[in-house]
Parts: C-alpha cells; sequence; structure tokens
C-alpha cells in the first residue's frame, strides 16, 4: 500500500533514489548477513549499476551501506577513501548476472567475509528507494528491507511454525508477514518473516539451535 | 491511500475540509501512525527541504562529472531578467539549487523522486517566503502533495525508467501545483485543476539524460517543471478550469510512458543523451569520473 511518506521521502543522498539509496541498502542488507562490517567484499554489477554505477556513485552508496552507513548519511560521498583508511578488501567487478526480465537491470550480487563467515546475496535496486534481495547463500529468498526480517531455511517438520512463532512471541515479537515456501512436500522450506521489532540476539540464536534448522539469517530494516 | 483524485476531492468537498485533512486521515488508518506523528515525519522533510536549497544557493557544489554545478547562485545573484524580484525567479533558483545538492552527492528529500526533487521545494517554500506561510501549513502542503503522487504511483508511474520525465518533474510538478494551490486557499477541486493543468503541459517528455546520469538536463527540467507548477496555480486560483479530470490526465500520461520507446527512459539511447554533444560529454565526464 502507498504510503503518503514514501512519496515525500525518503531523504537521502543524491543522485538517485535507485543508484544511490537503493543501492546503499543493498550493501546495508549484505553486512547484515556477517553482522558487522566485513572484512572482504566483492561487489560484481550488472546492467545499469555496472554502466552507469559510477556517475551515480552507486560504488559509493553499497560500500557505505557495508561500512553501516545509511541512505541519508553524507560520508556516502567519502565511502571509498574511508574504505582505503582502514584498509578494507571491497573489489568491484561487471558482470552479466542474466538476462531480463529474470535479473533486474539494476542488480548486484555481493559476497561478503567476515572472521570466519562467508554469505552472498543477489539484490536488485526496483526504483524509488525500494529493493528486493532474491537469494541468500543461494536460497531463494524476498527480502525487501522494511522491516527487520528473519530469513531460514528448515526441514518440512511438523510443528515447525509453531516452534519458530513460539520463540518469536516468547520475546515480543509481532509478526506482520510470515511467507512459508517449498518445492515438494519433505523438502527444505523457505521461511521470510517481517517482524515488527527488532528480533534480539537470542532470537536468532534460539532460531539457529533448532536440530530441524539448517540457515537462519536476521536482517534489519533499512528503509520504509 | 485513495486511487483516484476524484475521490478524495468528493470527500473533502462533502465535509469542507481541506485535502490535506483526508489525506492524512487515510495515512493514519492504513498505516496504523498517529496525524501527530505523521505531520512530524513530514516536518522533518520540511526541514532537509529547506536546508538543501540553503546549501544549493552557496553556488560552490559540483557534480561528480562537473557537468552541472553553480547556476542557482547565478540566479541569485547574476543580472535581473523580465523576473527579477518575483516570486518566480525564487522558485526557478531554488529548484535548481535542490538538483545541484542532489547532483554533488548531497542530501535531499526524494518528492516524488531524487531526479525530480526541485519542484515541490522550490515551489513551496518560494510562494511561503512571499506570503509568510507557516510551516504548519507547509506541513500539510506536503501532505496534499503526498496525496496527488500517491494516486500518480497508483495510476500511472513516478519512475523515468518506466515512464520518462514526465513521470518525475511532470508528476513533482502536479503535485506542487495541487499542493500549492491548496495552501493559497483553493478548494479541492481547484487544486485538482491545477494538478490537470501542470501535467498536460509534460505529457509526453522523455526522461534523456547524458551519461545516464541525474544530471544534465534533469536539473533544468526541475526549474521549468515548477515554472508549468506556477503557471497552474495562477490559472487555477484564477478559477480557470482544465475540462479533462486530472484522474484522465494521469491515466494518460501512464499511457504514454508505456508507449514511450525504451530510448527515452532514462536509458541514455535517445533525446539530449543521444545528440553528438550529449555523447561527447558523456564520454568525457565519465572518463574523468573514473579517474577521480
Amino acid at each position: 500500500m502507498v504510503s503518503i511518506l514514501d512519496i515525500i521521502g525518503p531523504v537521502m543522498v543524491g543522485p538517485s533514489s535507485s543508484h544511490t539509496a537503493g543501492a546503499c541498502r543493498l550493501g546495508l542488507i549484505a553486512r547484515d548477513l556477517v553482522a558487522g562490517t566485513p572484512e572482504s567484499a566483492l561487489i560484481e554489477l550488472h546492467g545499469s549499476f555496472a554502466r552507469t554505477g559510477e556517475g551515480h556513485g552507486t560504488d559509493k552508496a553499497i560500500v557505505g551501506g557495508l561500512l553501516g552507513f545509511r541512505p541519508d548519511d553524507e560520508r556516502l560521498r567519502d565511502a571509498l577513501t574511508i574504505m582505503e583508511k582502514e584498509g578494507l578488501d571491497f573489489r568491484f567487478e561487471k558482470t552479466t548476472l542474466g538476462d531480463e526480465p529474470d535479473v533486474h537491470p539494476n542488480s548486484v550480487r555481493i559476497t561478503v567475509k567476515r572472521q570466519h563467515r562467508e554469505h552472498v546475496m543477489l539484490g536488485a535496486s526496483l526504483g524509488a528507494g525500494r529493493i528486493k534481495v532474491s537469494q541468500i547463500d543461494g536460497y531463494p529468498v524476498e527480502v525487501d528491507g522494511s522491516h527487520h526480517t528473519i530469513a531460514m531455511v528448515a526441514e518440512d517438520v511438523k510443528g515447525s511454525i509453531a516452534r519458530i512463532t513460539g520463540i518469536l512471541s516468547d520475546d515480543g515479537v509481532n509478526i506482520a508477514t510470515l511467507r512459508l515456501t517449498r518445492k515438494h512436500r519433505g523438502g527444505d522450506a523457505f521461511i521470510v518473516i517481517e517482524v515488527d521489532e527488532q528480533p534480539a540476539d537470542r532470537v536468532r540464536d534460539d532460531l539457529r539451535a533448532l536440530s530441524w534448522v539448517r540457515w537462519t539469517h536476521r536482517i534489519d530494516k533499512v528503509g520504509g | 491511500m485513495y486511487h483516484s483524485l476524484h475521490e478524495a476531492i468528493r470527500d473533502a468537498e462533502a465535509r469542507g475540509v481541506t485535502l490535506a485533512t483526508v489525506a492524512l486521515e487515510i495515512e493514519s488508518r492504513d498505516h496504523g501512525r498517529t496525524i501527530d506523528e505523521i505531520r512530524e515525519v513530514l516536518g522533518r522533510a520540511l526541514a532537509v527541504m529547506r536546508h538543501s536549497v540553503e546549501h544549493g544557493l552557496t553556488g560552490d557544489l559540483r557534480s561528480n562529472s562537473g557537468l552541472v554545478g553553480g547556476d542557482a547562485a547565478k540566479l541569485r545573484t547574476g543580472p535581473a531578467g523580465p523576473l527579477a524580484g518575483t516570486v518566480f525567479r525564487d522558485v526557478l533558483m531554488r529548484a535548481l539549487a535542490v538538483q545541484e545538492v542532489n547532483a554533488a552527492m548531497g542530501v535531499i528529500v526524494a518528492a516524488p523522486t531524487a531526479g525530480g526533487a526541485g519542484v515541490l521545494p522550490a515551489v513551496l517554500l518560494g510562494i511561503a517566503k512571499q506570503q509568510n506561510f507557516t510551516d504548519d501549513q507547509l506541513i500539510s502542503a506536503l501532505a496534499t502533495a503526498g496525496l496527488i503522487g500517491a494516486v500518480v504511483a497508483h495510476r500511472a508511474s513516478l519512475s523515468g525508467a518506466e515512464g520518462g520525465c514526465q513521470a518525475e518533474t511532470g508528476a513533482a510538478a502536479g503535485m506542487a501545483a495541487g499542493a500549492a494551490t491548496e495552501m493559497l486557499g483553493g478548494t479541492p477541486s481547484q487544486a485538482g485543476h491545477a494538478v490537470a493543468l501542470a501535467q498536460q503541459g509534460t505529457l509526453g517528455l522523455v526522461c534523456d539524460p547524458l551519461g545516464g546520469l541525474v544530471e544534465l538536463p534533469c536539473v533544468f527540467r526541475n526549474a521549468t517543471a515548477s515554472a508549468i507548477a506556477l503557471a497552474a496555480i495562477e490559472m487555477a486560483m484564477a478559477g480557470i478550469t482544465f475540462a479533462i479530470p486530472a484522474d484522465e490526465v494521469i491515466d494518460t500520461m501512464g499511457e504514454i510512458g508505456r508507449e514511450m520507446d525504451v530510448r527515452y527512459r532514462e536509458t541514455a539511447g535517445g533525446g539530449l543523451a543521444a545528440t553528438p554533444t550529449g555523447r561527447r560529454l558523456a564520454k568525457e565526464r565519465l572518463v574523468q569520473i573514473k579517474r577521480v
């Protein structure tokens, strides 16, 4: 549903809501995957991101997001200098991630490493600052950053949703939306839960501790 | 939110209230925020708009590519034309200022988009300065503008990549015209006519930025779209009506956008971007950006 606050906003560093604000949000989500500033990152730009990204500050915006700067943070302008000063190993490549319409023209694949963790995500900037992350670690997800989100892959066992929602409600976290998909009965279930409050670390840890949960990420709200 | 201006105008006039009032009520109902909370967020947007105007008027900004910058200051201090000392020149100056800030990676409010961000602050703040409108009145005007923009987003598009510049600076002109008309005391119907009068004047406008960058002609399109908004406001306040309702003008914008060749939708494949000079400048400047 369109909100007048989406129309009169966001407050952002220019020049482009898709190539700058959206790009920054994608960087913020990649940062969340390793729960902090990555030590190294490979940023593969596709389509319009690859062609006009430099002029729009897309490179600065993604790096700024990886550094934890939000779309309205004026440090985005100097993100590349800050990255070099901090000695971070972030590299850019121009690539083709697939054909339209399967791959959005403003797409990026970001691989991030921090300590012992390495994760990869595929995301796109859809316009007006809106984004969609469509893949994390090869798993299909749909994360738009408008809510705090928990993305999970779990074995298809009975009562799994009840356990998951139980853990959330025990911590006072209210569910806004919940999407569950699976390819076939007994196959992996992909679960994306959007919640109103930021879940505590222990919620993520409790979910990860469930024996039938293969994989869990907590992704903070980055816009909306 | 409303899907047509017709319904919003009907509801507002039936109750004798403004479009801003019905917009804030529906926003509150749809998104579970109080009207005070919504006004507070809009107030923060207003403060950023004001700051971006002031920042742009200092004149010491250059864009990444160096293609634009410093022109807002020329309108502030440069030689007089026929509009010197008028609200018209003030508005043009502010529109350039905000877009120069945007192109230089400064902070702006994308309303409705970054590429069209100059029009609304220019028109509202330019008029408010002349007539001493309060922040409360400006915040109400932003709510009205948000309502108009939401209707355009629903019925057509607010993206240059989808609908050309008519969907960015054109939509911004409609939003600014309707909002300012109401702020000046026009009825909801008059605000609707102002939207129609503004957007009929931008139908078919293509998105053809040099090198695909939000710089040239975007900065100047914000000034000319603001001029169209002022023309629409002046006509609507005088009681002029436009025979095609605003919703149908917006639908027409959407239809033209869908038919528009991809070269004219932000790809730099046609229009000014594809002129010999446009191609040469884009090539030179992109090389320069890579060196920085």
